[in-house]
């Protein structure tokens, strides 16, 4: 006895979100497929964006590539900036002086809770709840005056040189930092008001996406999925890099390893990060910006891996020199590729609607896991 | 004048510190012979651990070297058993890697080889460590999918932009460029200003006006085959 068979007899369905969809964040196409409306399994389709910035690493001497590497990762541009300066500079065998360490640690921590405000509206967004959005994006404006003030971009900013910075601090850096740090964590309770006791945001969040301490050390998590696990490392406080030994902060945790959790741990994250301003905007020592060294750019022969602790997770570099002014191999350790890969172990089992909480609280940026 | 005849005075003694400070100048007389050519950069020095001395015994020929380059640990291993040694190097009680950075391919055309670089990092030691091994264009170096979820797709991108083949990975395909594109983006002969046009013609409905292609008529020379078709 044979029957037709339907679309509707078959239980399984596939539906391909993306990649134009508005909470995809950029061009992701993930794959379900469905049993009724839960996630039976779920397939990533990347590489929209991909404009082989690596192949262009090995094409341009090391300072060109610096602006180009602006535009992986685009919300947190100063961390892309920050990593590669400090790699070549450690196959160079140059430090970059106190004054430029002081400056980098500052620009790069507000950049810091910039990339986080962009992720607390987006991700609140994607949920329904439409004002964080605002507020944040209200706070986020106020960073990007401050670069748009110092290096005259606001995303793709270019903020530092291999040796140490180029621009001077303007006239008022240091009060319109100290301003904005003082008035962040009023804030930031200000959001929390709106999210953390909210009813719907706890039911949207907690449970959702959980993954645990072993398994995000086995999937290579970092950055704040990571810390939400219940693992508590960051890479400023187990390799200190730039100036970071010299502040005191926190490093804040969650246990279940659920979407609420990781929410919990940037909103920590953006309070301790305009902590760390906030003592070195009232100790930038006087002194060179730049480190003596030649202007052409010539590392020796070798290899080098750096990683710093960017917003979205590990953020490294592997260069590969052969000693000439371009690199013979430039690779980018993105955190977003690899976080983004966990999303399958965390959707499983959960409704569609909690993808699209799961690809916020990842918080990834598809220009730098496309690169 | 006082101070002329001082001045002869003065070098009158301080010759004979010269011979007593010169004892010590002699080792480095030999090294300097092969330091001149490498004045400009850091050398690699012999990394000696109780790590490399358990993995040579239990690997014994299989480790090629251990060295220490500005600060950063490296190993060199033969890729036969890759498989093993990273299960070893995670589960060891030494310093257990149970974390995988990065797992990344450097091409050498001269000698027609690829080098696979694996950077570990162990949460428990706060060490990292770098594992190279070579592998030749056809030979399967094998998948370590199931010592690190990570490397998944960390894999896939080094094949997709090296067009190394993995063993044992259980889903090796294209990951950031289109499943029928032809050719190996990172590998060193292959020009920046090169493309698929084929490719962009056929999907796109353009013709991209690239001077430089790789499409039939690389096709007809054997070059840049998609080694799974």
């Amino acid at each position: 006895m044979s029957t037709q068979e339907t679309l509707f007899d078959a239980s399984e369905l596939t539906v391909s979100m993306g990649p134009q969809h508005p909470s995809t964040h950029g061009v992701l196409q993930v794959k379900l497929k469905l049993d009724g409306e839960r996630v039976i399994d779920a397939q990533c389709v990347i590489g929209y964006l991909h404009r082989g910035v690596e192949k262009l690493g090995e094409n341009q001497t090391y300072g060109q590539f610096l602006p180009t590497l602006d535009r992986t990762d685009y919300i947190a541009a100063v961390s892309n900036c920050l990593g590669f300066c400090e790699a070549v500079e450690k196959l160079l065998g140059v430090t970059a002086p106190p004054r430029a360490q002081y400056i980098r640690v500052i620009l790069t921590e507000l950049n810091r809770i910039s990339s986080h405000l962009l992720w607390l509206g987006t991700h609140a967004l994607d949920i329904g709840a439409m004002t964080v959005f605002l507020y944040a994006f209200r706070e986020r404006e106020e960073i990007l005056k401050i670069f748009e003030n110092y290096s005259g971009a606001r995303l793709t900013t270019h903020m530092f040189r291999i040796g140490g910075t180029q621009y001077e601090l303007y006239d008022g850096f240091q009060d319109q930092v100290r301003a904005f740090v003082k008035d962040f964590p009023k804030k930031v309770a200000e959001y929390e008001t709106l999210l953390t006791e909210n009813r719907i945001w706890i039911n949207r969040t907690r449970g959702v996406g959980v993954i645990s301490a072993k398994d995000a050390v086995d999937m290579g998590l970092t950055g704040p999925p990571l810390r939400a696990s219940g693992v508590q490392w960051d890479l400023r406080k187990a390799k200190p890099y730039a100036a970071y030994a010299d502040f005191e902060f926190d490093i804040p945790v969650g246990e279940h390893g659920d979407t609420y959790d990781r929410y919990m741990v940037r909103m920590e994250e953006m309070r301790q990060s305009a902590r760390i301003v906030a003592q070195a905007v009232e100790k930038i020592p006087d002194g060179p910006l730049m480190a003596k060294m030649s202007k052409i750019i010539k590392p020796p022969v070798g290899d080098i891996y750096h990683s710093i602790e960017a917003p979205k997770g590990e953020l490294g570099y592997y260069i590969v020199s052969d000693g000439s002014t371009q690199a013979y191999r430039a690779r980018v350790r993105p955190p977003s590729f690899v976080n983004l890969q966990s999303l399958r172990k965390m959707v499983i089992g959960h409704m569609v609607a909690d993808v699209v909480a799961v690809i916020g609280t990842l918080d990834i940026v598809l220009g730098e896991i496309d690169r | 004048m006082a101070e002329e005849k001082d001045n002869p005075n003065a070098q009158k003694p301080t010759p004979p510190p010269k011979p007593a400070g010169a004892v010590p100048p002699p080792p480095p007389k030999p090294a300097a012979p092969a330091a001149p050519p490498k004045p400009k950069g850091p050398v690699p020095e012999p990394w000696s651990h109780p790590l490399v001395d358990a993995i040579n015994e239990k690997f014994g020929a299989e480790l090629v070297k251990a060295y220490t380059f500005i600060g950063q640990n490296q190993i060199e291993v033969k890729k036969a058993r890759i498989g093993d040694i990273m299960r070893f190097l995670r589960d060891n009680s030494i310093i257990p890697f149970d974390y995988l950075v990065d797992e990344t391919a450097v091409h050498w055309p001269k000698d027609e080889e690829f080098e696979i670089v694996y950077i570990l990092y162990s949460f428990k030691k706060n060490e990292r460590l770098r594992v190279k091994t070579r592998t030749k264009e056809w030979e399967a170096v094998e998948s370590v999918v199931s010592v690190w979820g990570t490397a998944d797709w960390l894999e896939r991108e080094v094949y997709d932009m090296f067009g190394v083949q993995y063993a044992n990975h259980p889903n090796l395909k294209r990951i950031l460029l289109p499943e029928d594109w032809v050719g190996f983006p990172l590998r060193k002969d292959y020009n920046i200003r090169l493309q698929d046009v084929d490719w962009v013609r056929k999907h796109l409905g353009i013709d991209s006006g690239q001077k430089y292609y790789v499409g039939e008529a690389r096709h007809e020379a054997g070059d840049y085959i998609t080694p799974t078709d």
